[in-house]
């Protein structure tokens, strides 16, 4: 007979277990960032990390903002003009992609590629024993590996998201001249006089939170991963779950302080 | 009997993972200038035992002591500055994939700025020659060597900035024995020649015999004999020399599963 004390010694041991991997995460983000301000620095591998983060993430990001913006105006006309709304596609469009889509894609998108390249790269480090050959190496690997991603991917993801708020809107206004019927300068005059100052900078906030979490996330899983090629494989899932989750869940807290 | 100051002196050296004790109280000095080599099964201790020194895993009992430092007692800075004059070569050469064999060469200097990228080819391409590698291996990437080369660029990488002493985890573990007898005779010379302590373990009798000057066994987490490397498979402890012979009968008992 099942003994329900043992049940709940089983949901205890799982919320102790959360406990500790939070505080555990906690730690590791605070490390982190302390070797931020602290020499040395390591301008080379910031700008490794910048540059797989911002130039090699902009084609899935260019390609998913344009394909957005695109299928918005589409839905938006469809839906709009059956109360004769159709003139505010533009403020729709603009409004969607500055405040949310452009941020929440392309975390998403650079979580797939860039959360699950950092825990794969770190996890085979650490399989292979490279991070404890960086520490006898008189190196600290927080320092070298993961504050500098850290710092990467926290500047590179607002970046990326001003380049796709600007194709997610091109992508709307391509359909709504070509197929819907709008006027080029009277589409981009409305996008204009619509958007402003609070929706373009609420998502760049978004995007820098989105930034450090993919990184975060993409180290940590690949600091921590353990057991050969089996734990690096699952270190990269945890790294692209964990990081998509908190990416959405993040969203809204961000929304709330802005717009709440 | 030595009458010089230990260079490394382990007491009472005792960590665990989970149930399992790992280490039981290791005890072990090791001379300015020995080269040290310590034997044991799989699971034995051995690698605990190195990482312990290094600081890459904590001890959960003991002390270590370092030219009669208790290395378990300092700072950070002093921590790394005793690292600074350590090498180290993994078992798996542990080489950095991201980076040419000459920045793998020379990461320490450069991280601690003691020379520019450019002086650093010219020094790596010095110390690859002392380890028998051509300049050319220098612009190499490591995935392009073979495991021989890249226990050399890791034995290269180990004393490139000159350590007083230098560990080395299963130097000749996965090569052919006449890339084993290289190593270990490459060994043999970058030690002798920086006048380092050498600190190595192993499970390869003849590696042992040829690197080290004094050899230690430990069996299940304690040092159970010290002697003489040249001395081992006749040593008189049943557990030494049966492990020197690699022999099924004897005090070790392999734990099987049934």
């Amino acid at each position: 007979m099942l003994n329900p004390l043992s049940f709940l010694a089983l949901i205890g041991g799982a919320a102790l277990a959360a406990c500790r991997q939070v505080g555990a995460l906690t730690l590791f983000a605070a490390e982190a960032l302390s070797h931020l301000l602290r020499p040395p620095f390591y301008p080379r591998m910031f700008a490794r990390a910048f540059v797989e983060i911002a130039y090699f993430s902009l084609p899935v990001v260019a390609l998913t903002a344009v394909f957005t913006g695109m299928v918005l105006a589409l839905q938006s006309y469809s839906g709009f003009s059956r109360f004769g709304a159709e003139s505010a596609i533009a403020n729709v469009v603009v409004l969607s992609i500055t405040r949310e889509l452009g941020p929440v894609l392309a975390g998403l998108m650079v979580a797939g590629r860039i959360g699950a390249a950092f825990a794969a790269e770190i996890g085979t480090m650490r399989v292979t024993d490279q991070i404890d050959a960086l520490t006898t190496l008189s190196t600290n690997p927080m320092k070298y590996l993961v504050a500098p991603r850290l710092a990467a991917g926290t500047l590179a993801m607002p970046l990326l998201v001003v380049v796709a708020d600007i194709l997610g809107v091109m992508g709307g206004w391509l359909i709504g001249t070509t197929q819907l019927g709008f006027s080029s300068a009277s589409y981009l005059t409305n996008t204009i006089n619509f958007v402003q100052f609070e929706d373009v900078f609420s998502g760049l906030v978004k995007a820098a939170v989105f930034g450090f979490v993919i990184t975060l996330m993409g180290c940590w899983s690949g600091y921590t991963s353990r057991g050969g090629a089996q734990g690096v494989g699952a270190a990269t899932t945890m790294a692209v779950v964990s990081s998509s989750i908190l990416i959405l869940a993040l969203d809204y807290v961000v929304t709330a302080m802005f717009f709440g | 009997m030595h009458t010089t100051n230990p260079k490394i002196r382990l007491r009472g050296l005792t960590k665990r993972f989970g149930d399992k004790l790992v280490l039981d109280g290791v005890d072990l000095d090791v001379q300015p200038g020995q080269g040290m080599v310590i034997l044991g099964g799989s699971g034995s201790g051995k690698s605990v035992t190195i990482k312990c020194i290094l600081g890459l895993i904590q001890p959960d009992a003991g002390t270590i002591e370092i030219d009669g430092r208790n290395v378990l007692a300092m700072g950070r800075r002093d921590r790394e500055a005793l690292l600074d004059r350590t090498g180290m070569l993994f078992q798996n050469a542990a080489l950095f994939d991201s980076l040419p064999v000459w920045e793998n060469v020379c990461f320490k200097l450069l991280a601690q700025k003691r020379i520019t990228r450019a002086q650093a080819r010219d020094k790596a391409a010095e110390v690859l020659a002392q380890v028998g590698l051509a300049a050319s291996v220098g612009d190499l990437s490591p995935n392009e060597l073979s495991g021989g080369m890249q226990k050399r660029v890791g034995l290269a990488r180990a004393i490139a900035a000159e350590p007083d002493i230098i560990f080395f985890d299963e130097p000749t573990t996965g090569l052919d024995p006449i890339m084993g007898a290289v190593i270990d005779g490459l060994i043999v010379d970058v030690v002798e020649r920086l006048g380092a302590t050498a600190v190595s373990i192993t499970h390869d009798m003849a590696s042992a015999r040829r690197i080290g000057t004094k050899a230690a066994m430990i069996h299940k987490g304690r040092i159970v004999w010290t002697g003489a490397a040249s001395a081992l498979g006749e040593t008189g402890n049943p557990l030494v020399d049966q492990f020197a012979r690699g022999e099924r009968e004897g005090p070790i008992q392999m734990e099987l599963r049934k």
